[in-house]
C-alpha cells in the first residue's frame, strides 16, 4: 500500500491480526498471552524487548488480600484503595480489582513467579502505605513480595509465559499513530521497524494500548527514559480525551539527585524518615500509620519539613531515610536491591548510613479513560461511558479509575494483570477469531504519515533535547507536590510555548536504521501532549485533593469536584475540558458503596 | 604464523572529534564506536571530549550528554538507567557492563573506550543485535513446567530454604554482559548456549515447583549446547548484577554427572 497524498510516498507492510496489544511491560504481556489463549490471533508490538519495559523496576510488591501474615479481606483492601484516592476512583472497578485480586496473584504463583516465602511457604506479604485491616484500625500485611524485586520477577515470568503461548511479537517496532475510521471505531496501528526503518501497518478488530505513564514530562523522575506516553499521546491526536491528568504521584523517596526508586517496602519493613534534626517528623503528620501513610501526604510531609529549614545535607533541600536500625540479615534477604542502588548511586552503606532522599515524580493516575473491562470511554452526547469501538487501555496508560487522585503502592502492579487478564477475557466474549477486515480508507494513514515526514526532515532551530529540556523544568517547576493558581497559570503560559515551539524542531540524523534521533522527537511529541493537558487540568482543578495540592484550595472540595477531569487537545494547541462522573456504586451486593468522608491517616 | 586481517570493510577508521566547549573545566575524553549501515562507510571511532562538570556520575549520563548537546545521531539502547532493564550493556574500558551503573571516575583508561558487546552483529552504533540471544532464552523453555496441577485456590507451597537455592539465579536481567565476554561464546556462539541462558537453565532446574528437570537435562545433553563452558569464567567476572554464571554451570554439569550413576 503506497499513499499517493503524502509528498515522499512511503511503503507500508500490512499485517492483519484479530488483537493488537502495543506495550509489553505486566499489562501488554497479561493480555498479549491472554487473547493467544483465548484464540484469538494475537500480536504484540514493542518499543523494547519485553523484559526491558519498566514494570521490571517496580521493587516493593503487589498487593491481594491473601491473609497470609495475619487477618485480611478484600473489602479492607476496597475501602482503603477508596480512601487512597481520597474519593475520585470508580468503586465498581476498585471493587473489581480488589477481588479479583486474590486469584490473580495465586495465577502468578502457578505461572513460577519467585515470591519469597513465609515460614510456612506460603507467599510472603510486607506492610505498605494506606494498607489497613478493619477500615484503618490496623495496619495489614497485604502487600506480596519476592524480595525487593518484585516487578522484575513478575515481568520475566509474564515473558516466559508468553514464550509458552508462542505470542508474535514485534520487537522494536515504535507505534506511531492509531488508525482510526469515519465512526471514530480503532481499525488498527500504524508502526515504525527500528531495525528496517520500514513501516508496518497493522490492522485488528481492537487495539490494546499498555504503553505506560508519561514520567519523563518532569525533569526527575523514576521514570525509566522510555516513559513517554506513547499511547496517551496517540489518543489525543485521535481526538480522544485524557482522565485526571492533574494527578501526578510524587513517590516520597528518590534519590537525592540520581532520581532512582527506593520502594516503600524498605519503611514497610521498619525504615524510618528522619529530618535534620533526627527527628521521626511522620509521627506529627500521621500519628497512626506514620511513616506508612500514603505516599501523596508523606511527599507533602516531606516537602513541608524542607520548606521549614529542617532538610538535611548542605542545601538542607532532602531527607534521610534510615535502616541502620534494621538487622542487617532482614536487609539481605527482603531489601537486597535497594541497597545495591543506594551504594550505586548515593555511595551509602544502608547498616550505617541513612539514604538521601527527595519526593520524586514517580506515577501517572491520569490516562486514557476506560470502563472496568479495559474498554476506552468518552463522553459523548450526554453519555459518559460512551464506548470506543476497538480500543482498550490497560495499566499505567489508562484511567479505570481505579487509583483516583492518589495512588497506593503495590496497587499498580496488582492494576496491570487484573485489567491485563480482563480486556483478554472481554475481547473472548465480544471479538470473533479471524473475522473479515472491513476495508480501510485510502488515505487512513496519511495523516500520520504527513506528521512522520515533517518530524524525520524536521530543519529548525531547537534541538529536540531542548525543547524537552523546557518542558521537564517548567513541569518540574510549575506542577510540583504544592501548586498555586499562580504558578499553574505560569505554568499553562510556559508549556503552551513549548507546545507550540515542536514547529520548530530540528532533527539532526536523517538516517532509517536505529534513528534513535527520530524516536526522541516523536517520543517528545507525546509528552507534550501530556504535559499540556496535566497542566491545564490541574489549573482547572480548584481544589485539593490527593496527590493534586493547591495551597490556595487546601480543601477537599466534593459538592464541586468529585468528579473526574477530560481534557482533549485541539490541533491548534487549544485545549478543552469536560468532566464525567464518579462512579458511586459497586458490581455486586458484597461490599456497600463508602461515601467521602475526611481522610486522616 | 599465519596473519590474519579483519576484511576492508570493518577495519576502523579514524573519526570525528568534538572537542569540549570552551571553558570546560573537567574535561574527560571518550572514544566511541561509530557505525551506520545506511552510509556505506566503515566503521569509525568518534572522539568526545564532554565537560564533566555539567555531566552527571555514570558513563550513561556521558553518552546521554554527547546524544543531547553534541551530536544527537549518537545511537545507543538505554532505558530504566537504574541496571534493572538491562538495556545499555556495552563493553566499557575495556569491559562488558551497564552504562548506568559504571561510574565514569571508576573508568581507568584517560581516554575511556566504549564499543558494543563484542562479538556481535552491529544494527549500528553502540546497539547490536540480539535476536539470537533471545532465541537462545526461547529454546530452553523457560517457564515453570509441571505435571501435577496447581492448587485451585492457593499458591504451590515452597520452603524459605528452596526458594533461596534461587537467590543469584532469578535476578539475571539478560543484558548479556556474561555471554559475549566468553571466548567460547564468540567461537561457537551458534551452538553453545552461553552462560546467560545457561544460568536461566539452572534456575528452573532448581526451583522446587518445577517437574521437568529430566527433560531439562536432557535438553542440555550435547556436546554444543553446554559442554562447551571450559570454566574460563569471564561471566562471573563481567557480570554487572554480581551474578556467577560459571557457577550454574558447574552445577548443572555435575547433575548431568550424578543421573549417570
Amino acid at each position: 500500500m503506497t499513499s499517493p497524498n503524502v509528498p515522499n510516498a512511503y511503503k507500508i507492510t500490512e499485517h492483519k491480526y484479530d488483537m493488537i496489544v502495543v506495550g509489553a511491560g505486566g499489562a501488554g504481556l497479561r493480555a498479549t498471552f491472554g487473547l493467544a489463549q483465548k484464540g484469538l490471533q494475537t500480536a504484540c508490538i514493542t518499543k523494547v524487548f519485553p523484559t526491558r519495559s519498566h514494570t521490571v523496576a517496580a521493587q516493593g510488591g503487589i498487593s491481594a488480600a491473601l491473609g497470609n501474615m495475619g487477618e485480611d479481606d478484600w473489602r479492607f483492601h476496597f475501602y482503603d484503595t477508596i480512601k487512597g484516592s481520597d474519593w475520585l476512583g470508580d468503586q465498581d472497578a476498585i471493587e473489581y480489582m480488589c477481588r479479583e485480586a486474590i486469584p490473580a496473584i495465586i495465577e502468578l504463583e502457578h505461572q513460577g513467579v519467585p515470591f519469597s516465602r513465609t515460614e510456612d511457604g506460603k507467599i510472603y506479604q510486607r506492610p505498605f502505605g494506606g494498607m489497613t485491616t478493619h477500615y484503618g484500625k490496623g495496619i495489614a500485611q497485604r502487600t506480596c513480595a519476592a524480595a525487593d524485586r518484585t516487578g522484575h520477577a513478575i515481568l520475566h515470568t509474564l515473558y516466559q509465559q508468553s514464550l509458552a503461548h508462542d505470542a508474535r511479537f514485534f520487537i522494536e517496532y515504535f507505534a506511531l499513530d492509531l488508525i482510526m475510521d469515519e465512526e471514530g471505531a480503532c481499525r488498527g496501528v500504524l508502526a515504525l521497524d527500528l531495525a528496517e526503518g520500514t513501516l508496518h501497518l497493522f490492522r485488528a478488530q481492537g487495539v490494546v494500548l499498555a504503553t505506560g505513564g508519561y514520567g519523563r514530562a518532569y525533569f526527575s523522575a523514576t521514570s525509566a527514559h522510555t516513559c513517554t506516553g506513547d499511547g496517551g499521546g496517540m489518543a489525543l491526536r485521535a481526538g480522544l480525551g485524557m482522565q485526571d491528568m492533574e494527578f501526578v504521584q510524587f513517590h516520597p523517596t528518590g534519590i537525592y539527585g540520581a532520581g532512582c526508586l527506593i520502594t516503600e517496602g524498605v519503611r514497610g519493613e521498619g525504615g524510618i524518615l528522619r529530618n535534620a534534626n533526627g527527628e521521626r517528623f511522620m509521627e506529627r503528620y500521621a500519628p497512626n500509620a506514620k511513616d506508612l501513610a500514603s505516599r501523596d501526604v508523606v511527599s507533602r510531609s516531606m516537602t513541608i519539613e524542607i520548606r521549614e529549614g529542617r532538610g538535611v545535607g548542605t542545601h538542607k533541600d532532602h531527607i534521610n531515610l534510615d535502616l541502620t536500625h534494621l538487622d542487617p540479615k532482614d536487609i539481605h534477604e527482603k531489601l537486597p536491591g535497594i541497597a545495591e542502588s543506594a551504594r550505586i548511586f548515593a555511595g551509602v552503606d544502608v547498616e550505617k548510613e541513612p539514604i538521601p532522599v527527595i519526593p520524586t515524580v514517580h506515577y501517572n493516575m491520569g490516562g486514557i479513560p476506560t470502563n472496568y473491562h479495559g474498554e476506552v470511554v468518552q463522553l459523548r452526547n450526554g453519555d459518559p461511558d460512551a464506548v470506543v469501538p476497538g480500543l482498550y487501555a490497560i495499566g499505567e496508560a489508562a484511567c479505570v479509575s481505579v487509583h483516583g487522585a492518589n495512588r497506593l503502592g503495590s496497587n499498580s502492579l496488582l492494576d496491570l494483570v487484573v485489567f491485563g487478564r480482563a480486556v483478554a477475557n472481554r475481547c473472548a466474549e465480544t471479538i470473533k477469531p479471524n473475522a473479515p477486515h472491513k476495508p480501510l480508507a485510502s488515505d487512513a494513514c496519511d495523516k500520520s504519515l504527513a506528521n512522520l515526514d515533517r518530524v524525520r526532515n524536521a530543519h529548525g532551530s531547537l534541538p529536540t533535547a531542548e525543547i524537552r529540556n523546557n518542558m521537564q523544568r517548567a513541569m518540574q517547576a510549575d506542577a510540583a507536590v504544592f501548586r498555586t493558581g499562580e504558578t499553574l497559570a505560569e505554568g499553562v503560559k510556559k508549556i503552551r510555548e513549548i507546545h507550540a515551539s515542536f514547529a520548530d524542531v530540528r532533527v539532526t540524523d536523517r538516517s532509517l536504521v536505529w534513528n534513535s534521533d527520530l524516536v526522541e522527537s516523536l517520543e517528545l511529541q507525546n509528552l507534550l501532549g501530556q504535559a499540556l493537558t496535566t497542566i491545564v487540568s490541574a489549573e482547572n482543578r480548584t481544589e485539593s485533593r490527593g496527590a493534586h495540592a493547591r495551597e490556595d484550595f487546601p480543601d477537599r472540595d466534593d459538592a464541586q469536584w468529585q468528579k473526574h477531569s477530560v481534557c482533549w487537545v485541539h490541533e491548534d494547541g487549544t485545549t478543552e475540558i469536560d468532566y464525567r462522573p464518579v462512579h458511586m456504586y459497586t458490581l455486586s451486593g458484597d461490599v456497600d458503596v463508602v461515601p467521602p468522608k475526611p481522610r486522616v491517616y | 604464523m599465519a596473519e590474519f586481517a579483519l576484511p576492508k570493510n570493518s577495519k576502523i577508521q579514524p573519526g570525528k572529534h568534538f572537542p569540549a566547549p570552551a571553558g570546560a573545566t573537567k574535561v574527560r575524553t571518550f572514544k566511541v564506536y561509530r557505525w551506520n549501515p545506511d552510509d556505506g562507510l566503515n566503521p569509525r571511532v568518534d572522539t568526545y571530549d564532554v565537560d564533566l562538570a555539567t555531566c552527571g556520575p555514570m558513563v550513561l549520563d556521558a553518552l546521554i550528554k554527547i546524544k543531547n548537546e553534541i551530536d544527537p545521531t549518537l545511537t545507543f539502547r538505554r532505558s530504566c538507567r537504574e541496571g534493572i532493564c538491562g538495556s545499555c550493556a556495552m563493553n566499557i574500558d575495556g569491559t562488558n557492563t551497564l552504562a548506568c551503573t559504571r561510574a565514569i571516575s571508576d573508568c581507568t583508561k584517560p581516554e575511556v573506550p566504549i564499543y558494543p558487546l563484542p562479538h556481535m552483529s552491529v544494527v549500528k552504533d553502540l546497539v547490536p543485535d540480539m535476536t539470537h540471544f533471545y532465541a537462545q532464552y526461547a529454546s530452553i523453555r523457560p517457564w515453570l513446567r509441571t505435571q501435577t496441577p496447581a492448587p485451585p485456590d492457593r499458591e504451590r507451597l515452597q520452603s524459605k530454604e528452596d526458594r533461596a537455592l534461587l537467590d543469584g539465579l532469578y535476578e539475571c536481567i539478560l543484558c548479556a554482559c556474561c555471554s559475549t565476554s566468553c571466548p567460547s561464546y564468540w567461537w561457537n556462539g551458534d551452538r553453545y548456549l552461553g552462560p546467560a541462558i545457561l544460568l536461566q537453565a539452572y534456575r528452573w532446574i532448581v526451583d522446587s515447583r518445577d517437574e521437568d528437570t529430566g527433560a531439562r537435562l536432557d535438553e542440555l545433553e550435547d556436546p554444543f549446547k553446554l559442554y562447551r563452558c571450559h570454566t574460563i569464567m569471564n561471566c562471573a567476572r563481567t557480570c554487572p548484577k554480581g551474578l556467577n554464571p560459571a557457577r550454574a554451570i558447574g552445577e548443572i554439569k555435575q547433575l548431568m554427572l550424578a543421573r549417570r550413576g
